[in-house]
């Protein structure tokens, strides 16, 4: 398959700009996103991830630079036609609602429907094929609310794959599993990047996992952002300057990042 | 198999409020029989005149007030509780009613400081309704501009209820400063009730509620969207910001006109989008839109015909009939479900 640039960052600033000035948190950012690869974004707490994410989603305008989606700057983009290219899977915790799984997954159709939201046939079986691509066939008549943290964060995606966008968007999709569905999450979207040949960027803190199943890596710290493929941030020393603490350091024999004793 | 269901209550639902319609109509101090009521009302002649005179003139104009508010409250408390994605949202709740009774305080209290010809429009049906509607949505517009600042929803019912206990002091200073006639004008209007209702009112009030149901039902698609979120609603591609402000003035027209007629009525608003919630147990407001439509005209039937004492002279205010039917719902979803939903 051919794996063409989905989203792109050219010399990106990101941050917020009051009345006071500019409070920038991080500068000069070049990215690139192929179709078909799952990347990660690693960095310590308060680095400044949410804030690119937000930026690269159009949540947020860029200090300076550009954010281009599909050959188009994104905050050109209306609000549905942006619902087209892009879908996300955000932390924040569902509002107490009766949805089932299966309506839920069904609004990510909304982009696509009428006025009133009618699904037609075509989006039922487009909402079939997502149930059963993430294996949550079995959960469709489930209230949201009644399925675990790991059911409920593989039937956000599902929702998001309903949604049909070249590029999907994570915030932080593996706190709050154990390691086996931790695991299982990652091996899914790792799945769903190849198979559908979709761009699919997530938040993370578990820096061993995404090394290992991650495509390239993006690795924010306080002096610059880099992009990369796993081996090579390995190589280069990228990764022992993640943290700023003598306490931790990479291992690059182990790809480990491993405890100093004292 | 949950569309059969629903299909089966949405029927049982039809027929309750034909029942309850017609009762309305038969029940009151002077009782008609049932069979001159389905004469008069399918264009024939009552076989006493003054009976044709009760029912036309007096219970119709109330049976249709009551459907309208029950319809216009419950459908404003559904679009509130999603938007403000919490279960106690409601136009009373939120302040609305209050905004409303300002609007209308200011209009009957305030009219002596008035030129004449301005009183003399304000004081007309017309002006009521304009006043009301401009008082429900100026105290919304309050409500939201705070809740941009306020992310925590608590925070924003605290709020409303701020501005509900600032509009109820000002009503207080106003009606310090007014004649008994007028604070007797304002506290029957107070009271609430749904009789005496012109034919005119009866068809504003009915275009008012149209629109805000129409309104009302171009949302439908954004209020499922919103189970989820504002962040993901935004990112299903919809326009939130132009959501809120159909939803605000949608609520504002339902809210606005009926208490400006039928006065501040509670409990409606909050409790039959829950009664709804409990009877078709989903969150799609496909459903939900159609169930509160006609679960609230059903319980503001119920609570008119309870009000007016069948058989004796009296006639509580509806206002006190909705809360004593309102609150121990309320508690009952409370104590039984343990979790609200929207």
């Amino acid at each position: 398959m051919e794996n063409k640039i989905i989203l792109s960052a050219k010399n990106l600033s990101t941050g917020y700009s009051s009345k006071r000035g500019k409070n920038i948190i991080g500068s000069e950012i070049n990215l690139e996103f192929k179709s078909g690869n799952l990347v990660a974004l690693i960095g310590a707490n308060g680095i400044g991830k949410s804030t690119l994410l937000r930026t690269l989603t159009g949540i947020q305008k860029p200090i300076s630079g550009e954010v281009i989606l599909n050959q188009k700057n994104i905050n050109s983009y209306s609000p549905k036609e942006l619902a087209q290219e892009l879908s996300m899977v955000l932390t924040e915790n569902l509002p107490p609602s009766n949805l089932t799984v299966f309506e839920l997954v069904a609004l990510g159709r909304q982009p696509y429907t009428n006025w009133i939201g009618k699904l037609t046939s075509e989006d039922i079986s487009i909402i079939n094929d997502a149930l059963s691509m993430t294996q949550s066939s079995d959960l469709a008549t489930k209230k949201h609310f009644e399925i675990s943290d790991g059911q409920l964060q593989k039937a956000l995606i599902t929702r998001a794959l309903a949604q049909d966008t070249p590029l999907i968007v994570l915030d932080e999709p593996t706190t709050h599993l154990d390691l086996l569905h931790k695991v299982s999450l990652l091996k899914l979207l790792k799945k769903l990047a190849s198979e559908t040949n979709k761009c699919v960027l997530f938040s993370t803190h578990d820096l061993d996992l995404a090394l290992q199943l991650s495509d390239q890596i993006i690795v924010m710290n306080s002096e610059k952002t880099v992009m990369d493929f796993p081996e090579n941030l390995i190589k280069n020393g990228t990764l022992d300057s993640l943290f700023k603490d003598e306490a931790i350091y990479f291992d690059k024999e182990k790809a480990k990042f491993i405890l100093k004793n004292d | 198999m949950n569309t059969k269901k629903n299909n089966i209550i949405f029927i049982g639902l039809l027929v309750l409020l034909a029942v309850c319609f017609v009762l309305n109509i038969s029940l009151g101090s002077v009782k008609v029989p049932l069979e001159d009521i389905f004469n008069s009302l399918s264009g024939g002649q009552a076989s006493k005149n003054s009976w044709q005179v009760i029912i036309w003139n007096y219970r119709l104009p109330k049976a249709i007030t009551a459907i309208l508010v029950g319809m216009g409250l419950s459908i404003s408390g559904l679009l509130m509780q999603t938007l403000f994605r919490n279960p106690l949202a409601g136009p009373d709740v939120l302040g609305l009613s209050s905004g409303a009774s300002l609007g209308v305080a200011f209009v009957i209290l305030g009219s002596a400081f008035m030129p004449s010809f301005l009183s003399q429009f304000f004081l007309s049906s017309y002006g009521m309704v304009l006043s009301s509607i401009i008082g429900s949505s100026l105290v919304l517009l309050a409500v939201l501009v705070v809740s941009q600042k306020l992310r925590d929803t608590m925070a924003i019912l605290i709020v409303g209820l701020m501005f509900g206990s600032f509009a109820s002091a000002i009503i207080g200073v106003l009606s310090y400063f007014s004649s008994a006639e007028e604070l007797q004008k304002f506290t029957f209007w107070a009271l609430g009730s749904l009789g005496n209702q012109s034919w005119t009112n009866i068809f504003i009030l009915a275009t008012t509620t149209f629109i805000g149901l129409v309104l009302s039902a171009i949302c439908i698609k954004p209020l499922n969207a919103l189970l989820l979120g504002e962040r993901y609603a935004t990112s299903l591609g919809i326009n939130y910001r132009k959501t809120r402000l159909l939803l605000i003035i949608a609520t504002s027209i339902l809210a606005g006109s009926i208490t400006a007629f039928a006065g501040p009525i509670a409990f409606i608003g909050l409790a039959v989008p829950h009664i709804a919630k409990m009877i078709f147990q989903t969150s799609s407001h496909y459903i939900l839109f159609w169930g509160t439509l006609l679960l609230g005209a059903i319980t503001l039937l119920i609570s008119d015909t309870v009000s007016q004492m069948p058989g004796s002279d009296f006639t509580l205010p509806i206002n006190a009939i909705t809360s004593i039917i309102g609150a121990p719902i309320v508690v009952y979803l409370l104590v039984r479900k343990r979790k609200f939903m929207i």
